[in-house]
This record gives structure tokens, C-alpha cells and sequence, in this order.
């Protein structure tokens, strides 16, 4: 059954898409008045060569409206797994590599970060001796990491995977050590009384306790993967779905890279949903 | 920078002969050469028409280049998505590598930066260049440490332009631009040196006068629109693509500021070259041949084409064609016809590098000094190009075998022996 409070949310929801389309279509509808600077118009073989006749194809975009973002989406969207050599692959193979590089360099920083955060979670001299080293290397920008990978890693797949794995790893390190050092005392304490062996207190006892805090922090770490591969892309890629960013740029091709964007946010939308859905698994009532 | 004259002992003669005759021989390639017999501009064109008949001919003899068995027949080659890049794309797309047992990556690369680092660290096993980066990477300039960069052969001439906003149009006087911002793709490129030559021409100093930017040719064009830089020596096809766009015109083409100039070099590191000496020599003939084919203007139209593919170029087909052809709208109204446009001739002559050389030292890139013939001999390998073209029946340049032909840039006389006269012009 639904309530009417999600039904009144539907209607809004559609109500400012609604919205969000009339104002895309009018701010692109009126073309902008033809040379401002008195330049002449050209001969007949002028306008051809300028792309206005309608024989030749059209190739002054400017800004695309819904209508001509929707068609240009499509026959994208139609064969978004084409593949005609590593400098023209389909959309969908381009967000399959994204998808693969976020993988591998989430995976190892997940990898990395949770023992590290169980380590100084558990041991406070440790904590605040690396702690100085964490909060400065946490608010630096994946894009700034990009040229000493450039010069140390020098594989471009390196690159990307380095700085994905630099940028996730803290957001998870400091969750877990904060989820960790907030285990309730009481169940470290009859744990420690019912003699249970190290690694059954960390599996057993702080690893469920600790785990909505450390999902939490992998919930920041993969959102900041997701923002870093694309900038990442844009600079040394040569697949993925921030290189396709710049190869629709490359052509001035502003409904490719609408598209992209839009898929980039609804990428990024469902690896959060999946993880909100294994954080409410993981999710206990004290 | 004489030291090495007694070894072309008929290279005096020919300086006397072109100092008695300022005009020279004008080749094809537009570069005067100091000709040892007075060749008028008819007869070498005849004579390249006859070699161009030659070079049709089937089974080319390729008897006296070295040819063994290739090294590595997989090659990963990168290149910017540009129009210099045509003959790289058609010794891809037209089969030459393929002839030479080839089997050729190319690798659409994003930034000049990154295309010099994939090259040093291996990524690329050869590359779409600048031609001034082959130079400044064996110098070390710029903050890297020296590593041997050849240039196995020129792929361009010509092919770039000066582009204004259209709020310019009637500012064509170099002399009004001061304090403009201007763009630029990359710092050791033809398009900075050639535009800081043309602006200190008119009087302009480039590093203080005006704003020099390094930006990505798209960017380019949208920043043209959004008004933040006021013009750009950039690469096609971007200066036809702003035209089109209606945000720019056509101020003026490289190819009038010095007709026959380099713009893009295909390379390798000296390692590979070294280690893979067939299979450079492969690379290097299909190279060859592709320039050949680039330079018909038979070819144009079909290479606009395949260039537009997105694999390629990515960009319309019309804005090429304009840009490779010639025939082409400035943006003002006018339809305009330079042949010249676009060139290519695979050469890659030591006294270009010489300018390059030359120009770097001038603007400060380059410190200290530098023995520019000693250089420009072992990275611009002209004598390995025309052997190679020379076995395969190709047509040879109306250069009467001088290395070191002088040019006219601006109306002023480029002499590889005293380039540093051109600096104070």
C-alpha cells in the first residue's frame, strides 16, 4: 500500500522534472542572433561550407534541447557495447572499464584500510601517532595526486587504480578505527571474561559491532571513487567513461557529454544504493 | 657551428650560388633551397609530377634499405586527434603498415604531456609528436632529464592557423593585440614558436605583451566563445571548427606565415629505434608512403573521411575537408582557396630543427649553448627518410640533395648557418 505522503513526493518529483525540462527547453529553444558584429552572410558555397544548407550535415550544436539530447541518447544507448578498436568502444564498455578500475583500486583500499582501522581502532598511541599523516593526506584532491603518479607509477591503469586507492582508503581508515574504538566496553569486557581468542573477538564481537560504521566509511570511500576515476580518466585514460567525456569534448559534442554525465550520476547512484542496502543488512538495534 | 662544414665541401658552393640569387628554388615544399642549378618553380614541378608517376608504379625496389625480419610486428603508436595526424591515420587506414607486416595499435592519446610520457616510459613504442618535442626531450628541456627522441620522419607541413575571436574582426594588425591572451597547444610546439615569431615580427613582445596560454584545442574553441582568450594558434581542425561555430575567423594560415614549415613528427625513443631497428625501418617506410599518399590532392577529400571516423578524429567531416583541402570559409564571408593549406612530405630537414633550435634559445627554453647542426643531425634522420623513399621509387624533393636548405619565414631569410640573424629581424 502506499502512503499518500510517497504519492504526494511522486507528484513532486514529476512535477520538478516537469520543471527541469521546460526550463532546459526554453533556455535552449531561441537560437542566438546570427553575427552581432555586422560579419556577412557569404555567398551560396559560403553557407555550405559553414554547414547551413541542408544538404550538408549540421554541425553547429550549441547547447542541445531535451528533443535533440534525447535522439543523440538513443542511437548512443543503441549499441552502447560496439567496438571498433580501443580508440571507439560503445558507451556501456566505457562504463564497464570505469566500473573495473573502481573495482580493483576500491577493492584493495577496502582491503588496506579495514585491518589499518582495526589496528589504530584498537591501539590509541598508534592512533595519534598516524594521525597527523592521515589528516593531511585525506583532504588532498585525487586530481593532484594524478602528476607524481604520472612520474612514479607511470602505467596509466596504475594511475587510475593509485589514485582511486589513495582517495578511498581514508574516508574507510578513520570510519573503521571510529566504529571500532566505539565498541561498547561491556561486550569487549565479556568477551574477554568468557577467555574468547583474538581472532574470534575481532570476527565476532567487533567486526558486527563496528560494521554499520565501517559501511558507512566505504559508502564515502566508493563515492569518492566514483568522483576520482572520472577526473582520472579525462587526464590519462584511454577507455573508461571520463575518457569518453573527453572524446565527446573533443568534439564539441555537448549532447555525448550531457549523456555521460547523466550516466555518470546514475552509475554512482546505484553503487550507493547497493551499499545502503548491505549497510541496513548489517544494521543492529542496541 | 661551423665545425662541421669540411664535411659537405659543396655545400660553400651552393651558399655562394644561393647568396647570388637571394630568391633560390622554391620546391614544392615551399622551402628555398640554395639550389646548385638554377631550377625554375615550373621544371621542379614538373619533375615532381614524373616522380609522382614513378611512385604509382607497383612492387616498389627496396633493395638497398635493410629490410630483415621485424623485431616486433605488434607496435602501439599514439596519437593526438588532430589533422596532423593524417598520415599516421591513413598508414593505418589505407593499409601501409599493414604492408610493411605490421600489426599497428593506435592509441588515441589525450595531452601532449601525455603522449611525451607514455613514449619515455614504453607505453608507446613510437608517436604522433610536435616537432620541437623530439628536440626539447633529447636536450632535456622543461624539466626532464635528456632522453634520445628521433624523428623517424616529418608528417606535416603547414595545417595550422592563427584564429580571432569575432569580436576582432576589425583588429587584423598584429600591432593592436597588445595585452590579448592567446592559446596555445603546448609549449615545445610550432604553434608557440611560430606565434611568438609572427607577433615579435609586428612589434610585439610575446612574453610580456600578451598572454600566452597553454590549452587543450577544444578548449580552445570554447574558450574563444566564452570570450576568455582572444584568439589561437591552433592545430586543425580546430580553427575551421571555431569558424564553423560561428565564435572565430581565420586571421591568418601558418602556411602564409612560412610556407613549408613542420608542424607534427612521427618518432621514437633512439632505444627502440636501437633495439628494433626493422621494425623501424617498417615503421618508418609506411610512414613514408603515407605522407606521399597525404600529399595528393586526389586523396584529400577520401582522407577527410576516414578522419571524421570516430576512432579518428571524432569531428565533422566538413570542417576537415575544409581544413585538408583549402577550399575553405574564413569566418568573414569569404570562401577562400590555399592549395598550401595543408601539406605533407615526410623530410624532416636538420635546418628546420636548426629554427627550432634557434627559437627555443631565443625565448629562453633553451639555455646555454648547444652545437645546433650536432643536434639536429642525429635527431631529424633525413638521410635514412630519403634512402628509404628513394628504394621505394617515391618522388624525391626538388631539393638537389641539400640537407640544409635556408627558408623564408615573413620575408625573412632563415639561414641555417646564421639563425641568429633571423632572431633580430
Amino acid at each position: 500500500m502506499i502512503s499518500a505522503e510517497s504519492r504526494r513526493a511522486f507528484f513532486l518529483f514529476l512535477a520538478l522534472f516537469a520543471g527541469l525540462l521546460l526550463v532546459w527547453q526554453l533556455s535552449t529553444a531561441s537560437a542566438p542572433p546570427r553575427s552581432p558584429y555586422g560579419i556577412p552572410q557569404g555567398n551560396a558555397e559560403y553557407q555550405m561550407l559553414m554547414g547551413h544548407t541542408p544538404g550538408t550535415t549540421r554541425t553547429r550544436e550549441g547547447f542541445p534541447g531535451p528533443a535533440r539530447f534525447a535522439a543523440s541518447a538513443l542511437q548512443a544507448l543503441h549499441a552502447p557495447f560496439h567496438d571498433n578498436g580501443p580508440s571507439d568502444r560503445g558507451i556501456g564498455w566505457q562504463v564497464g572499464a570505469s566500473l573495473l578500475r573502481v573495482a580493483i583500486g576500491y577493492g584493495l583500499a577496502v582491503v588496506v584500510a579495514v585491518p589499518f582501522g582495526f589496528l589504530i581502532g584498537l591501539h590509541p598511541v598508534i592512533r595519534r601517532a598516524v594521525d597527523p599523516f592521515i589528516q593531511i593526506l585525506r583532504p588532498i584532491s585525487p586530481l593532484a595526486w594524478m602528476p607524481l603518479a604520472l612520474y612514479t607509477i607511470r602505467n596509466p591503469e596504475g594511475c587510475g587504480i593509485f589514485v582511486i586507492f589513495i582517495c578511498s582508503l581514508w574516508p574507510i581508515v578513520l570510519n573503521t578505527a571510529f566504529g571500532v574504538g566505539s565498541v561498547r566496553r561491556e561486550w569487549l569486557n565479556v568477551a574477554r571474561t568468557l577467555e574468547v581468542s583474538w581472532t574470534r573477538r575481532v570476527l565476532f564481537v567487533l567486526l558486527p559491532a563496528a560494521a554499520p560504521t565501517i559501511i558507512t566509511g566505504m559508502r564515502i570511500g566508493l563515492g569518492i571513487a566514483w568522483l576520482a576515476i572520472v577526473a582520472a580518466e579525462m587526464l590519462v585514460g584511454s577507455s573508461g567513461i571520463g575518457y569518453f567525456v573527453w572524446n565527446q569534448w573533443n568534439n564539441l559534442s555537448l549532447s555525448n557529454v550531457l549523456l555521460a554525465v547523466l550516466l555518470i550520476g546514475f552509475t554512482g547512484m546505484v553503487l550507493d544504493g547497493a551499499l545502503a542496502a548491505l549497510q541496513r543488512s548489517v544494521t543492529y538495534a542496541e | 657551428m661551423n665545425g662541421f662544414s669540411f664535411l659537405r665541401p659543396p655545400r660553400a658552393a651552393l651558399l655562394r650560388c644561393a647568396s647570388a640569387d637571394p630568391a633560390g628554388a622554391v620546391c614544392g615544399c615551399g622551402v628555398v633551397h640554395a639550389a646548385p642549378a638554377r631550377i625554375g618553380r615550373r621544371t621542379v614541378l614538373g619533375a615532381l609530377a614524373a616522380g609522382t608517376v614513378l611512385g604509382s608504379l607497383p612492387s616498389p625496389l627496396r633493395a638497398a634499405v635493410p629490410a630483415g625480419p621485424l623485431e616486433r610486428p605488434d607496435v602501439t603508436i599514439g596519437f593526438v586527434p588532430i589533422s596532423c595526424a593524417a598520415p599516421l591515420i591513413m598508414a593505418e587506414a589505407q593499409g601501409f603498415f599493414v604492408q610493411e607486416g605490421l600489426r599497428v595499435q593506435l592509441q588515441k592519446t589525450a595531452n601532449w604531456a601525455l603522449v611525451r610520457d607514455r613514449l619515455l616510459d614504453g607505453h608507446l613504442d613510437a608517436s604522433h609528436l610536435l616537432s620541437p618535442m623530439p628536440l626539447a626531450l633529447s636536450l632535456g628541456l622543461g624539466g626532464n632529464a635528456p632522453h634520445a627522441v628521433r624523428v623517424a620522419s616529418m608528417q606535416n607541413l603547414n595545417g595550422q592557423a592563427i584564429t580571432l575571436a569575432l569580436r576582432h574582426h576589425d583588429r587584423r594588425d598584429p600591432r593592436q593585440w597588445k595585452g590579448m591572451t592567446f592559446a596555445i597547444p603546448f609549449e615545445f610546439s610550432m604553434h608557440n614558436l611560430l606565434l611568438r615569431a609572427y607577433l615579435a615580427r609586428h612589434g610585439l613582445d610575446p612574453d610580456h605583451d600578451v598572454t600566452l596560454r597553454v590549452t587543450a584545442p577544444p578548449d580552445m574553441v570554447a574558450n574563444l566563445r566564452a570570450g576568455n582568450i582572444d584568439g589561437f594558434l591552433g592545430p586543425e581542425p580546430f580553427n575551421q571548427r571555431a569558424v564553423i561555430e560561428e565564435v572565430g575567423f581565420v586571421h591568418i594560415l601558418t602556411a602564409e606565415i612560412w610556407d613549408g614549415h613542420p608542424c607534427c613528427a612521427f618518432g621514437m625513443t633512439a632505444a627502440f629505434m636501437d633495439a628494433n631497428p626493422n621494425t623501424a625501418a617498417a615503421l618508418q617506410r609506411a610512414m613514408i608512403r603515407a605522407a606521399d599518399f597525404m600529399q595528393q590532392p586526389d586523396n584529400r577529400a577520401q582522407a577527410a573521411r576516414i578522419m571524421a571516423q570516430p576512432r579518428y578524429l571524432n569531428q565533422p567531416e566538413l570542417v576537415i575537408r575544409q581544413s585538408l583541402t583549402g577550399h575553405y570559409a574564413d569566418g568573414l564571408g569569404v570562401v577562400r582557396d590555399n592549395p598550401r593549406r595543408a601539406a605533407y612530405s615526410p623530410y624532416p630537414y636538420p635546418s628546420m630543427a636548426v629554427w627550432i633550435m634557434s627559437q627555443l634559445e631565443r625565448w629562453g627554453y633553451l639555455k646555454g649553448p648547444v652545437d645546433y647542426r650536432d643536434v639536429a643531425r642525429q635527431v631529424f634522420l633525413i638521410d635514412a627518410v630519403r634512402q628509404q623513399a628513394q628504394a621505394m621509387n617515391l618522388p624525391q624533393p626538388a631539393d638537389g640533395g641539400d640537407n640544409w636548405p635556408s627558408f623564408t619565414i615573413m620575408g625573412q631569410h632563415f639561414d641555417p648557418d646564421h639563425p641568429s640573424f633571423f632572431n633580430q629581424g
